[in-house]
């Protein structure tokens, strides 16, 4: 069921993306999402962006985000969850190199996971693509934390001038990840899958989908392109997890963490 | 070792365990997926005349003893449905799994042109859902809730497709279905479906407001079940037709109640949420475990045991 949560801060990230922060905590792991609803209006899913307190950042695309940008402090939304597979750690995470890349507002979870990664005692290098500087958020919240953070830009008004993957194929050659955790538009995750594929490197993508039930039965969030079908964002994702070249052969796109 | 091998009509399955409509039959993959878990046989979606968006969020709530949804019969429409379920057959014939479709209609005569365009796609069986509660507004009241208007459209259905079983889901929210029952069969249905979910509505009290979308919808899972197996009881001695038992089956152990109540197949839905795509299997094991338990030896053994006086030795774990 629903749970009622009160808007207790907002935060504005840039012109049309705002965070916002409720009233108590939620139990969930990074990658993890919840199922926001605002009666009357509509309900989707969003990822955590923060457990305790829960927050929650939201790009103004359509009308229920612009809806829920449209909220005050005080006002209530509604949370389903946490649901779905979030990511997951190597084991012995002491010394893993973690390479996590952000497309655009992709970062919102993987904040929340450099956070986790780093208290876990990895070393996280972060790289950060947008179109453009001011869609280049939360870039001071992965150096508050303590990792290395590189920006590209396809104008190059901040950063490196062109798309993520770049930036990706040089840190990969420099700094060796043990793993690679991606969020962002689909066009991105699957430069990255083919990048990791290439370079035997186990990933974790989360994957976005259009989502009704988000309880693994009416269908309407199945990812289906090459390397996946009959995969369901909701409950077998939404972070599709490939555990590099030694497990390739087991041929199951179940993940259940 | 327990034979699970289950007749229905001319379709032999693995196991009574059928993949209801509705869940994860949107495509050829899921429906793959859900008879590799275990399904015996698998039925699609419903699909009707036109595609359908459904209705809009939230669709779909456990609610605490079951769940409630009103996906509004989302659907691509029977022209591209019929592709679909070509590809969903070829791909469930490798595994010997039968393929049901499923389809709806607003009147008896496109219920006919439906199934005209379905059955082109050869399925094992076609499903007539006469009875999704989630629709009342565009499409009256449900077929199913009348003998003549189920009696109508189970017979322009078979008239179009009379070389392919059909079987006739009903509503639980009738005052007789056994009579309802009577009424398909003797309008040529080959097979019930029972039940399609129950009416309901969840409200949020702190919202003050029903949390589906389209405010009401249809109960499922824990909570249905008790329903289901007096309904498939009452039909069961009403006609002789195979039942597909379907309502509230999470466990084995519900599989065999419904079996008991006179059911020959089972449908399973919500467990998937409960337990996952591989509630489809796991039902299976259990209930294998069940009948090995008790020393029955194949579903026969149990099927309508519950219909009859009780035996004057019964059968318990370790007792057999």
């Amino acid at each position: 069921m629903y749970r009622p949560y009160t808007v207790v801060d907002i935060r504005t990230e840039n012109e049309r993306t705002k965070s916002l922060v409720l009233d108590g905590s939620l139990d969930a792991e990074p990658g993890q999402f919840v199922m926001v609803w605002l009666p009357g209006v509509d309900a989707r899913p969003f990822s955590v962006a923060g457990d305790a307190p829960l927050t929650l950042m939201v790009v103004a695309v359509g009308p229920f985000s612009r809806a829920l940008h449209d909220l005050h402090r005080g006002d209530s939304l509604w949370i389903r969850g946490a649901l779905g597979h979030g990511f997951r750690f190597p084991e012995r995470m002491p010394g893993k190199r973690l390479l996590l890349v952000a497309g655009g507002y992709g970062v919102a979870p993987l904040q929340f996971l450099a956070r986790r990664a780093v208290e876990a005692g990895a070393r996280v290098d972060v790289a950060i693509g947008a179109r453009t500087r001011t869609e280049v958020l939360l870039s001071e919240a992965f150096e508050r934390v303590g990792a290395d953070v590189w920006v590209t830009t396809e104008d190059g008004s901040a950063g490196e001038r062109g798309r993520v993957t770049v930036a990706v194929e040089r840190v990969v050659a420099d700094r060796q990840p043990d793993v690679i955790y991606g969020c962002g538009p689909i066009p991105m995750l699957q430069a990255l899958e083919a990048i990791c594929k290439r370079a035997g490197l186990p990933y974790q993508l989360s994957w976005e989908a259009r989502m009704r039930c988000g309880m693994g039965l009416c269908g309407a969030c199945e990812v289906h392109d090459s390397t996946r079908e009959g995969w369901l964002a909701c409950t077998d994702g939404p972070v599709y997890i490939d555990e590099g070249v030694l497990s390739e052969s087991s041929g199951s796109p179940e993940v259940k963490a | 070792m327990p034979d699970l091998a289950c007749e229905l009509l001319n379709l032999r399955l693995r196991s009574p365990v059928v993949l209801a409509s509705g869940i994860l039959g949107t495509s050829a993959a899921l429906l793959e997926r859900a008879a590799r878990a275990g399904a015996g046989a698998v039925t699609a979606k419903s699909c009707g005349p036109e595609p359908r968006p459904g209705h809009p969020n939230p669709v779909a709530v456990d609610w605490g003893h079951g769940v409630i949804n009103a996906i509004g019969l989302s659907n691509p429409g029977a022209m591209e449905e019929a592709t679909l379920l070509s590809d969903a057959r070829v791909r469930l014939a490798r595994l010997g799994v039968p393929l049901i479709a499923s389809i709806f209609a607003g009147t008896v005569a496109e219920f006919a042109i439906v199934a005209q365009t379905i059955a082109r796609a050869s399925p094992a069986a076609i499903e007539v859902n006469i009875s999704c509660p989630n629709v009342g507004d565009e499409f009256g009241t449900p077929f199913a809730a009348t003998e003549e208007s189920a009696a109508a459209v189970t017979a322009a259905v078979k008239r179009v497709v009379a070389d392919i079983p059909i079987a006739v889901k009903l509503a639980p929210n009738v005052a007789s279905i056994g009579r309802i029952a009577s009424a398909v069969v003797a309008a040529g249905a080959d097979m019930i479906t029972a039940v399609n979910t129950m009416p309901g509505m969840v409200i949020d009290a702190d919202a003050g407001q029903p949390v589906l979308a389209n405010r009401v919808g249809g109960i499922s899972g824990p909570a249905l079940k008790p329903i289901a197996l007096r309904c498939v009881a009452e039909i069961a001695q009403a006609v002789n037709v195979p039942i597909i038992g379907t309502g509230g089956v999470c466990t084995g152990r519900d599989a065999a109640e419904m079996i008991m109540a006179g059911a020959t197949a089972v449908g399973v839905g919500t467990a998937v949420w409960y337990r996952g795509v591989e509630a489809l299997g796991q039902i299976v094991g259990e209930l294998d475990s069940f009948l090995r338990e008790r020393g029955y030896r194949t579903l026969a053994d149990i099927r309508g045991l519950a219909l009859r006086p009780p035996a004057a030795r019964l059968p318990g774990p370790g007792n057999s």
